[in-house]
């Protein structure tokens, strides 16, 4: 198929940037799109251009690094996958395809489609993890009784792989179903119980730091997650943050 | 703003309530809205707490917007939310705006005229010419088609605010669980019947006075 592409270029940081269109021929419909990108790139490089910059890694939906904005949705117009799963056989013959780059405050633009997603890692940083024992003592997980409810939902919040899809996707660019879910991961453990309070309080304190925008509830983050993380854990957060500053 | 949205949702159904008696019984509505007009603890306590929940969720509703559109300084060339969210759940600035220029109007139709009344004029009897004057003045304002047609738009845009917000507030305190697909109906139900009782009502005494 032949397409017309509209793609963001922004040559660093301070540039201002551009929408600009460029054109792809032959491109097979079980290519994925970010083997179309390819193409663009090669044949770019061979008319002596400079190739668009877009995050990538796994290629498999895993790593979360891949992070488009095609179409006006993150992820482009499937369900549950990641831009690296994304087919080219949901497109057309001489479609035109609006390629962007995630746009929020807190992931501002470093070039191209490439954004700068740090602002997730020290959410996490600020209370995303559990205090154990690593003095040759430590307790075998396997050995604290969970039920299997509790442990179904909790390895559903972790499956989150941190794309910012639900930033992306939200009108708000707020980040609650990402640090609902990393909220959850460990407030439905009994792992997480020890950190519980200060977690959900320094997570949302980084979270409104980072300038993340407030959640609406429109659900726009849950429809375009690739990993289907439900709004539930945005409601676990919010009560586990009314708890933690009842407690004080 | 959740908490003053479900303190609203509650304080919809009882201003409802009030108004159906004046379909139903001219006498029980004119002894109700005189019992809700001089009553001590309505006007003094319970009045300006209604107050500072209608002011405080107006105004949390405009903090939570600017912050909103701040968080993302460029506009995408292209969004699809159709693909993904309600209209309604994308709008609830635009439904809230028009329902505070409605209140204004509402305001200005019954509230002031009221508080005229009573605490400027110092006319507490609720009386006009030996009867209760509020059956009589409730239909009276109905009786300008373009009043009517203005009632029922804001009615219109309460309801669309409503099939977002009933819901959305219940979420933002945290209240997902088994219950929540029963409570998503019910709120789509009250989100409809409790406008739709209001323009019921503005209706009926449109064509009934």
């Amino acid at each position: 198929m032949n397409l017309t592409l509209k793609i963001w270029r922004q040559k660093g940081a301070n540039d201002k940037g551009k929408m600009v269109d460029y054109k792809v021929t032959d491109i097979s419909e079980h290519m994925s799109f970010l083997e179309m990108m390819d193409v663009l790139n090669e044949q770019l490089i061979a008319e002596g251009e400079e190739p668009v910059a877009f995050d990538h890694d796994c290629r498999e939906g895993i790593c979360g690094m891949c992070s488009m904005y095609i179409n006006g949705e993150a992820h482009g117009p499937d369900r549950g996958i990641t831009t690296c799963q994304l087919h080219m056989r949901m497109f057309n013959d001489g479609d035109t395809i609006t390629i962007e780059p995630w746009r929020a405050k807190a992931f501002p633009v470093i070039k191209d489609l490439i954004v700068d997603r740090t602002s997730f890692e020290r959410i996490q940083q600020a209370g995303g993890y559990i205090s154990v024992n690593t003095s040759g003592n430590t307790q075998d997980a396997n050995a604290i009784p969970i039920s299997k409810h509790a442990a179904d939902e909790a390895m559903d919040a972790a499956t989150c792989i941190g794309c910012g899809a639900c930033v992306a996707t939200c009108k708000n660019s707020s980040a609650m179903l990402f640090v609902g879910a990393k909220v959850s991961q460990y407030a439905l453990l009994p792992q997480g119980q020890v950190e519980a309070a200060d977690r959900v309080k320094n997570m949302v304190a980084q979270m409104d730091l980072e300038g993340f925008g407030n959640c609406t509830n429109t659900g726009a983050c849950e429809v375009e997650c690739p990993k289907g993380i439900s709004l539930t854990n945005i409601a676990r957060m919010n009560r586990e943050f009314l708890k933690a500053n009842l407690k004080g | 703003m959740a908490l003053s949205a479900i303190f609203l949702i509650f304080f919809l159904v009882m201003h409802l309530l009030i108004n159906l008696l004046s379909v139903f019984n001219e006498g029980l509505f004119n002894e109700a809205s005189h019992f809700m007009g001089t009553n001590p603890v309505i006007q003094f306590a319970m009045q300006p707490v209604l107050i500072f929940g209608v002011v405080y969720h107006f105004v949390m509703g405009f903090i939570l917007e600017i912050q909103n559109r701040n968080a993302r300084v460029v506009s995408y060339a292209r969004n699809n939310g159709a693909a993904n969210s309600t209209w309604m759940s994308r709008n609830m600035i635009y439904s809230g705006m028009f329902i505070l220029i409605f209140l204004v109007i509402h305001f200005i139709d019954f509230w002031f005229p009221e508080m005229n009344t009573k605490y400027i004029l110092g006319d507490m009897s609720g009386m006009h010419n030996g009867e209760f004057r509020y059956f009589e003045e409730l239909q009276h304002k109905f009786v300008p088609i373009w009043r009517v047609a203005l009632y029922v738009m804001g009615f219109v845009f309460l309801a669309l605010h409503l099939l977002h917000g009933f819901n959305s507030a219940f979420q933002s305190v945290g209240a997902n669980n088994k219950y929540t697909n029963g409570l998503k109906g019910f709120g789509k139900a009250y989100a409809i019947l409790i406008p739709a009782g209001f323009i019921f009502i503005a209706l009926f005494h449109h064509f009934n006075h």
